[in-house]
């Protein structure tokens, strides 16, 4: 778990054991195990079909599970009604019940609670406040915008005080900015509420900048957990380092612990890997560039073809020949370096790299 | 040019709706000119006809008759009718083109072919529990079922169903709490529409009745046509006038809902007395 984590948190410890799930024949969670610390804030990452949303539905009690067992507080809750699981849950689509209010959206799961009108407006209203949304509590869902529609959501799914709380793809439906200010309101409002949470997800970004830990999913099983940085860094298959970040795919061969890349050494993640050809998974802010005004001729000197400006960065590509190569760099070296001009790549030595051959690569 | 377009555009559609107009309202006013007339030829114009259909009880017990039918009718379908169809939607989509297939059927059966099916049931009914002719709504659930199936399929279809019980049921809704409170209240005019359909339906139904003896509002209709021609128009006047004000009624109250949920506030004191409720 990151140290992001407050020390105040009221959490429950979630289980996910050994969890089944198919749909008509085909697999879509295949043994799913994963524990969610009380308060800690889990991405589960992956591409659409991954089963990310399946464990997500199978935790909120929306699907049955074909095997295995979920706890919530150590209670085992695998043959419970959702309803009856005290879990809160925000949707991809906007779910806020149109004939109400923001208010009585948020006071709906205490009204099912059998709390009292005053006490439920008073609590929205608070729920409201926290989401940022104070002023708005008589407003419709069509008079909200996306960013506090889902807000409201937030809002309706913290208000009954429940034991776990689930984002599925919370973000998706909302434009760039305010996608990254209600995923950062997202992460604060948890931090401070300390409660549970598992966020689903495809946008690797979004799950390394809120989750105290990432669950990288591929074919219904957990490929790689772990925090952020070790995730980015240190992916535990060819597939984590491909859906996390930007990598280059470079030929070259294993030997005594290292990968020998178009004459650079550079260590590996896993120095026990068996000697010979793979490919070497090199992230474009390793490579770094050089104008190369002599035209000289090498395995790492190409030309540069493309230019992607990024804000701060550019993404460079460069075309060495028989290869293509992504390099990241500030945009003040990258424009000084625009599509025609003969470079040369420097392959920074503590390079993030796993390297397979291809057989492996394409088996994983 | 555009101009002229835009005047034979205006043109066409006060012609159009000048036709149609008179298409639905020239019989009527036959109808009312017919109510109206006097027993001689000279006679000035007496209402005659519609004062005097209060002094016909059968024909006050079969309009009684038929608004209670109507009322079950539409009630037993919403009941039936509703969280089939949302259940099929969330737990069964395979059933649907079945579910679809059984409501549409009785559209294709003429009335009399069903009937004739349901006239020994209604006869071993008749025998053993009760002969009310509020049994005949059990038919009529039937017989308005491909017209409500429709319109509550285009309300079903209008909302996101699956997300919206969702979110009810993690808040912890049951599935009756899901259907009548959540999922019903956003298809309201959906539901209108089905009402409005079974209510008209039921009110103009004469094949049922008569074959299987029971005297309803047109069966009563009918047979007060051969003693008293006058009462007879008069009545269907009326009935017309009456699903003509209940769909007028149904329009303005999906409009004022409309209104109410637009309002940027919703603390519109005449839309609070419409609704007797503090948004």
């Amino acid at each position: 778990m990151a140290s992001t984590a407050p020390a105040t948190r009221a959490g429950v410890e979630v289980r996910l054991e050994n969890l089944q799930r198919s749909y008509a024949g085909v697999s879509a969670l295949n043994g799913l195990s994963l524990t969610l610390a009380p308060g800690e804030l889990v991405a589960l990452l992956g591409p659409s079909g991954c089963g990310k949303t399946t464990a997500m539905r199978l935790v909120a009690g929306l699907e049955e599970a074909d095997g295995g067992r979920v706890t919530i507080g150590g209670a085992d809750v695998t043959n419970l009604p959702a309803s009856k699981r005290d879990v809160g849950m925000v949707f991809q689509a906007y779910s806020l019940f149109p004939h109400m209010t923001a208010w009585q959206n948020v006071a709906f799961g205490l009204q099912m609670r059998k709390v009292g009108v005053d006490e439920r407006r008073r609590r929205a209203l608070e729920m409201l406040e926290i989401v940022g949304l104070t002023g708005f509590a008589d407003r419709f869902a069509h008079q909200l915008s996306g960013g506090q529609q889902q807000r409201v959501a937030l809002a309706r799914a913290l208000a009954i005080n429940p034991k776990i709380l689930l984002l599925d793809e919370p973000l998706s439906a909302l434009d760039a900015r305010v996608r990254a200010r209600l995923r950062d309101e997202i992460r604060r409002i948890q931090m401070e509420v300390g409660i549970t949470t598992l966020f689903v997800t495809h946008d690797q970004e979004e799950a390394l900048a809120v989750a105290d830990r990432v669950g990288v999913m591929n074919k219904g099983r957990l490929e790689q957990l772990g925090p952020p940085t070790e995730v980015y860094s240190r992916p535990a298959t060819p597939f984590v380092a491909e859906f996390v970040g930007l990598t280059n795919r470079l030929a070259g061969v294993v030997k005594g612990g290292e990968v020998e890349v178009r004459g650079s050494r550079l260590p590996l993640v896993k120095p026990d890997t068996a000697d010979g050809p793979a490919i070497a998974l090199v992230r474009p802010e390793t490579v770094s560039l050089t104008a190369d005004g002599d035209s000289s001729s090498g395995p790492l000197v190409g030309t540069v073809i493309a230019t992607s400006f990024l804000g701060a960065t550019s993404r460079v590509t460069v075309d060495l020949g028989d290869a293509t190569v992504l390099a990241q760099l500030t945009t003040a070296d990258a424009s000084s370096m625009p599509p025609g001009t003969r470079v040369r790549l420097v392959l920074r030595p503590d390079a993030v790299l796993i390297a397979r051959d291809e057989a492996a690569a394409a088996e994983a | 040019m555009n101009r002229s377009r835009r005047l034979k555009l205006q043109v066409f559609r006060v012609v159009v709706l000048v036709v149609m107009g008179l298409f639905f309202l020239v019989p009527i006013g036959a109808m009312l000119e017919f109510s109206t007339r006097s027993t001689t030829f000279d006679a000035p114009r007496t209402l005659d006809s519609w004062t005097t259909i209060a002094t016909y009880p059968a024909l006050v017990q079969a309009i009684i008759a038929s608004l209670e039918l109507a009322a079950i009718t539409s009630f037993a379908m919403i009941v039936l009718l509703l969280p089939t169809m949302i259940w099929v939607r969330l737990r069964l989509p395979r059933l649907n083109r079945i579910v679809e297939f059984l409501c549409l059927l009785p559209l294709t059966i003429p009335a009399i072919v069903l009937v004739v099916g349901l006239l020994p049931v209604y006869s071993w009914m008749a025998n053993n529990f009760t002969d009310s002719i509020l049994t005949l709504a059990f038919a009529y659930v039937i017989l308005v079922l491909p017209y409500t199936y429709r319109a509550l399929d285009a309300g079903l279809s209008a909302i996101n169903v699956k997300t919206l019980s969702e979110a009810a049921r993690s808040l912890g809704a049951g599935w009756g709490t899901v259907i009548f409170r959540v999922i019903a209240p956003n298809m309201s005019g959906a539901l209108l529409n089905a009402v409005l359909l079974s209510v008209a339906l039921v009110l103009g139904e004469f094949t049922f009745a008569n074959i299987l003896s029971y005297v309803n509002l047109q069966v009563q209709i009918n047979q007060l046509g051969q003693a008293n021609a006058g009462v007879s128009i008069a009545v269907s006047v009326a009935s017309l006038l009456f699903a003509f004000v209940l769909l007028m009624v149904l329009s303005f109250v999906g409009a004022a809902r409309q209104a109410l949920r637009s309002k940027p506030r919703a603390t519109d004191p005449r839309l609070e007395a419409i609704w007797g409720q503090k948004a």
